[in-house]
């Protein structure tokens, strides 16, 4: 339904996008995932007609975003960043507005807006002025305008921002039922949205595909590493020491809070430490799920050695966020592909 | 509201200081009155979407840059006409108290129709050109107020220059107008100036989205 290939966007000197290339089955639902400015509105923007690629080709629905754009529009609806609503119309005009540019045959108009409104959750507001609306109402607005007139392919960037918990989960099972129906694009940072609403995610990162997998997958492949975190009676020089001689943890990082003399840590510990599946033999001998004991065990007498009370010790599961954040910030240690 | 007033107050002051039932010197006020109004009508147009992101949802509707700027442009200018058009009181105001000859009057309303119309022109322009309805309207408002002295060049200089001056000097070929005179050359002049800076508008639109 989607198809981009080798698609590239430069903003004067500054590549936003490089070499992307993806495509979306008919009625899936795909999340992109990515920090700000890793390219992800740029990438929506090509692909809803907005702006035209600077290299490689984009074709929505069979149709070529160069050869005819305006009739991909018709095909493409879209949610912007930042609702694009005229405040001083009332929700049901603007609806018709843009019921109208899209073609909606006059005797239809009225009831399809209905409809939308109904199916958005805006049907109370339907009467008042837009510009007046809370942050969470104007985002279902604006989602209205993307489903207004049927658009086999929608575009959603950051479809939540900016709504309370209740709509979020409302605002998700309304894009997960337009699956099937619709081809979804949508785009997030938040990885336990995209896990709960796409089929298949793609991690984009400084302009480039980083990596593209069901959400199951992706947090099987990145959700072995754990933390350790730790708070100790005692000085960070000391705790530092100590903790250097436990073997298994592969980076300590030291974290505000903690009452006067108290210092709080958190420990990264080694893949190998960590993960049910890895073989023994680099140091440790992790078999169990989860945290090994025996780095516990270390990390316990290591600091009974010296005298430090150990006050709270406890695994933190590693936040997709964090899996997330640190395959993207692998990801440039990594030396920069060659030729472009 | 404040284009009826200040035009009904230049008419009335025109009309008790001189007793004549004429129109003309009401019509040569008139360039001041679009000085100041048409960038207020046009600044918004362009200039707002982008500001408000509501263009993200325009240019990603089905319709061309063109159409996006012709729809604004008829828009401002369905505005301008019906301002125009409820001036009609003061000559019916006219030809009740007395008879003016009918042929200059109507002359005069097409010629404002054209010289408002560039002027709405130059105003869709300079929207297009920035985010910002301010910038868009003082620059709206610069280039009309240059618009406006350039034909002074024509007689301080020469040549070419005289020439190119006397081209642009819209004011010069709207006077014509409220004498009776509908020339050709002028009524082309005003209707390809206002092409030329539409189709400015639409490589604007354009041009932004392939930066």
């Amino acid at each position: 339904m989607i198809e981009l290939v080798q698609v590239g966007k430069r903003f004067g000197q500054r590549w936003a996008v490089q070499d992307l290339t993806c495509s979306v089955e008919p009625g899936e639902v795909l999340g992109f995932l990515g920090p700000n400015g890793a390219g992800k509105t740029t990438t929506m923007r090509i692909v809803t007609g907005y702006m035209p690629p600077t290299t490689g080709s984009v074709r929505v629905a069979g149709i070529d975003a160069l050869d005819d754009p305006v009739r991909l529009k018709t095909r493409v609806g879209y949610l912007p960043e930042i609702p694009p609503i005229y405040g001083e119309m009332t929700v049901r005009g603007y609806l018709l507005f843009v019921a109208e540019m899209r073609r909606v045959p006059r005797h239809r108009r009225r009831r399809h807006v209905d409809e939308v409104m109904e199916r958005t959750g805006v049907a109370d507001v339907a009467g008042r002025l837009a510009g007046r609306l809370s942050r969470g109402y104007k985002q279902r607005v604006g989602l209205a305008a993307a489903l207004v007139g049927d658009p086999p392919v929608l575009v959603l960037d950051e479809p939540t921002a900016g709504m309370d918990p209740r709509q979020i989960i409302e605002m998700r099972q309304l894009i997960r039922s337009l699956a099937g129906q619709h081809t979804v694009l949508l785009s997030s940072h938040i990885l336990p949205e995209v896990a709960s609403t796409c089929q298949r995610v793609l991690i984009i990162n400084k302009g480039r595909l980083v990596a593209q997998d069901t959400p199951d997958n992706l947090s099987a492949r990145l959700g072995g590493r754990r933390h350790l975190r730790l708070e100790v009676r005692g000085g960070r020089a000391e705790v530092e020491a100590a903790l250097s001689e436990v073997p298994g943890v592969s980076a300590v990082r030291f974290a505000g809070g903690g009452g006067p003399g108290t210092t709080v840590v958190e420990l990264e510990l080694a893949p190998g430490t960590a993960t049910p599946q890895t073989a023994p033999g680099d140091g440790s001998a992790a078999t169990a799920p989860g945290i090994a004991p025996d780095v516990r065990e270390a990390v316990f007498f290591a600091m009974a050695r010296r005298q430090l009370p150990i006050l709270e010790m406890r695994s933190v599961d590693m936040s997709l966020e964090e899996v997330f954040l640190q395959l993207v910030t692998h990801e440039e240690l990594e030396p920069a592909p060659p030729a472009r | 509201m404040v284009f009826l007033a200040i035009s009904g107050y230049f008419f009335s002051v025109i009309l008790l200081a001189t007793r004549v039932a004429d129109l003309r010197p009401y019509f040569l006020n008139l360039g001041v009155i679009l000085l100041l109004v048409t960038p207020l009508l046009t600044m918004r147009s362009l200039a707002e979407e982008r500001q408000s992101h509501t263009d993200e949802l325009l240019m990603t509707l089905p319709a061309t840059p063109a159409q996006v700027v012709v729809g604004k442009y008829l828009a401002t200018l369905a505005l301008y006409a019906a301002f125009l058009a409820l001036t009609g009181v003061y000559p019916a105001l006219l030809f009740w108290l007395s008879d003016p000859p009918a042929g200059p009057i109507l002359a005069s309303y097409l010629g404002a129709l054209l010289l408002g119309g560039t002027f709405l022109a130059v105003g869709i322009l300079t929207s297009s050109m920035t985010d910002s309805q301010m910038v868009a309207g003082l620059t709206c408002f610069g280039l009309i107020l240059l618009l406006w002295v350039v034909n002074w060049l024509a007689f301080a200089s020469t040549g070419a220059v005289a020439e190119a001056a006397r081209v642009l000097a819209v004011f010069d070929r709207f006077d014509d107008f409220t004498k009776g005179l509908i020339d050709s050359t002028h009524v082309l002049f005003y209707l390809s100036a206002i092409f030329v800076l539409l189709f400015l508008s639409v490589r604007n639109l354009e041009r932004r989205t392939w930066m």
